[in-house]
């Protein structure tokens, strides 16, 4: 069982702080860590592993080369090796063009070891998307499953994983062929205190770090910026609400009385 | 069973990192564990970083280091209520190659002596907190850490654990430490624009200014108080022996806010914003608190061996001088291919023919003393600032006669004697 976890290094947005003036992230501010998320898709991949009793667990970045940092931190949780994919190509990626180019590296990685599984947090902290993982599977053809809660069974010989999702009213149980990729959500697992050797191996670790030329076909107008049709038009931090009133009450009380406030501002809805 | 290295070292300040650099710069096989979330986030220090033993350890750091501002000012206060009689040396020589000190934020600089530390070859471990040292047949071969399968093995263990050195009292090298020995500093750092620093300070860009303070600045109790320019911060701090906050019912963070409200300090934070508050405590037994630093398989160094110069206040350079003289040592021992005590006492000898311990000898009843007769904070200060004041106020009086009423208060406040006495004892305890 080859699983690859992708991952991104992300700054820690709980003590980032934002630029009044400019509106943009202050990444001064605040550490650069492993996505919160990713390491949870991390601690899934060693968790099955170990069920099965096997198995290699690679994980791969795209990011500047202080990157390695997140990959190393993921050795210490438990992968076995890591690969980044840093270049000035993939400079101002936005998710279709992050997806692109992790496909590629995953289909150069597959190509020495067959890939069994993907797995990658349900989003990054920083982006919010969620849209890299299914944005691979699609490339990869193979079926996305998001918002993962849990792993039921992994059946190698049928070469089927059963799958606890996470909806809005509950949860759906689902069964996927493998390979195929999931996202996850935090609640999957708890990250484990890693042990001393996983904290040696990582100090020590080196990843794989290849440039743009080290993956086959690439259509480079589909990488970086030239390869992203985003464009973020305006950039705020919204104000804080200021007063408002809370309704007390059963559902139904509640409902009665915002009608009547409703009612009573007419002039909110009329039509501009 | 784990891993076997040449160097464990407990630690990522600027004794353990030092130790752990010479050690992998000599071809030793080097992990070094810090408990924080990485090197520098959970140390404390005023704020000044002596170029000299730095130097020693990584030659011009001062071009790649993150330093804030050589400083070309050190002003001393004796502080009272409302007045300051104060002494200080300006030199721009202080500004220029080599350089004589700087001022430094700890978070980015460790992290970046640490860097260099792991571009010679150290692993390094964060996170990770060391339980206790392995022992066989009383030697040290190695420490258990939190971690699950967290037992790992060395020739020798060095401890750099800072100023409490649980690691050491657990070996019983020392015992708990007396409420004088210690001192409890609490800083903050107060963001302000690099202008105003200038302006406040009389400062150029890259010029910075230390400012000592004696007297009020602990309300008299046997300690000093701090002010150091950062680049667009200044650190603020004052800490007084743990006995004298015990004594006086000091709480130390009102002792902050005393300090910055006081009307001498004000106007130089003035409109600052907070951006940090830190506290820790702070070696200050010296000579007679230093305990056994080598044993079979283990060194202490820096705070952990208590190696902090409170008069001068010196402690970081002789972290880092200490760790890179056990690193000299653990080199040479591992050619003779022994650790034991015998072997490993070379790093005794050194530390105590270094100015390390003859600095400590020479000031080793200072604090002793100023802890014992309090009379030198609390009377002396507020003497002198009358003084000064009768001296440099100009109300018709000849200055002769000034002088003669000026020695007459001094001697019928403490009496000839005792005042005698007094300058005796300060003379002998610095001397």
């Amino acid at each position: 069982m080859h699983i690859v976890v992708c991952v991104k290094q992300v700054p820690d947005t709980k003590i980032i702080k934002i630029n009044p003036k400019t509106n943009t992230l202050d990444r001064r501010s605040a550490p650069a860590i492993l996505n919160p998320y990713d390491a949870h898709a991390v601690q899934e991949a060693v968790k099955l592993t170990k069920t099965i009793g096997k198995g290699t667990i690679s994980v791969l970045s795209m990011g500047p080369p202080q990157a390695v940092a997140v990959i190393k931190k993921s050795i210490e949780i438990g992968a076995d090796r890591g690969f980044l994919i840093s270049d000035r190509a993939f400079a101002g990626a936005d998710t279709l063009a992050t997806s692109y180019a992790l496909s590629k590296a995953l289909e150069r990685i597959s190509k020495d070891m067959p890939v069994d599984l993907i797995i990658c947090g349900k989003h990054a902290i920083d982006g919010d998307t969620g849209q890299v993982g299914p944005g691979i599977a699609r490339r990869l053809d193979i079926p996305p499953v998001t918002n993962v809660i849990e792993v039921t069974e992994l059946n190698e010989v049928e070469k089927t994983i059963q799958i606890k999702r996470k909806i809005t009213n509950g949860y759906e149980l689902i069964q996927a062929q493998v390979p195929c990729l999931l996202t996850v959500e935090k609640e999957i697992n708890s990250i484990e205190y890693s042990p001393m050797p996983n904290m040696i191996k990582a100090a020590r670790y080196e990843p794989v770090i290849w440039s743009v030329n080290d993956l086959e076909e690439v259509d480079r107008t589909q990488l970086g910026l030239k390869g992203s049709p985003t464009i973020v038009g305006k950039m705020f931090t919204p104000p804080k609400p200021e007063g408002g009133k809370r309704l007390e009450g059963n559902a139904e009380e509640q409902v009665k009385q915002l009608m009547e406030l409703l009612n009573d501002k007419k002039e909110l809805f009329v039509s501009r | 069973m784990s891993e076997k290295f040449d160097v464990i070292v407990v630690g990522a300040g600027p004794a353990g990192t030092s130790c752990a650099y010479t050690c992998a710069k000599n071809g030793l096989k080097v992990l070094q564990i810090e408990r924080g979330e990485y090197p520098g986030s959970k140390n404390v220090m005023g704020g000044v970083l002596y170029r000299k033993q730095m130097e020693e350890i990584i030659p011009e750091f001062w071009k790649e280091a993150p330093l804030e501002r050589p400083v070309v000012e050190q002003r001393f206060w004796m502080m009272d209520k409302e007045s300051t009689v104060s002494f200080g040396y300006k030199g721009l020589e202080w500004g220029k190659e080599p350089y004589n000190n700087f001022t430094v934020l700890r978070a980015p600089f460790d992290q970046w002596f640490a860097k260099k530390g792991i571009e010679q070859g150290v692993l390094l471990i964060n996170e990770t907190v060391v339980l206790e040292c392995l022992t066989e047949n009383g030697k040290v071969v190695g420490v258990r850490t939190d971690r699950p399968d967290g037992e790992v093995f060395a020739d020798v263990v060095v401890l750099a654990d800072g100023v409490n050195s649980l690691l050491a009292k657990q070996l019983g090298y020392h015992k708990e430490f007396r409420p004088d020995e210690v001192a409890l500093t609490v800083m903050e750092v107060i963001n302000l624009s690099k202008d105003k620093i200038n302006d406040r300070f009389n400062l150029e860009d890259n010029q910075g200014c230390t400012i000592e303070i004696f007297g009020d600045s602990t309300k008299g109790n046997l300690g000093t108080a701090f002010i150091y320019t950062n680049k667009d911060s200044i650190n603020i701090g004052v800490g007084t022996t743990l006995s004298s906050m015990i004594k006086a019912k000091l709480k130390p963070y009102d002792l902050l806010d005393y300090l910055k409200t006081h009307p001498m300090v004000r106007p130089l934070i003035e409109g600052g914003e907070s951006a940090e508050y830190l506290a820790h405590l702070i070696p200050e037994g010296g000579y007679h608190s230093v305990p056994k630093v080598a044993g079979d398989g283990v060194l202490l160094a820096g705070d952990a061996a208590q190696l902090v110069n409170a008069i001068h206040r010196e402690g970081s350079n002789m972290a880092m001088a200490s760790g890179t003289m056990a690193a000299e040592t653990i080199i040479d021992a591992k050619k003779r291919g022994d650790f034991s005590e015998t072997s490993l006492n070379q790093y005794r000898e050194t530390l105590y023919q270094s100015f390390i311990i003859k600095d400590l000898e020479k000031y080793k009843d200072a604090t002793h003393t100023f802890e014992h007769y309090p009379q030198y904070f609390k009377e002396y200060v507020p003497m002198l600032n009358r003084a000064a004041s009768k001296f440099f106020t100009v109300d018709g009086t000849p200055k002769k006669e000034k002088q003669k009423e000026i020695m007459k208060s001094f001697t019928s406040e403490r009496g000839t004697i005792r005042m005698i006495q007094d300058m005796y004892r300060a003379w002998k305890a610095v001397k």
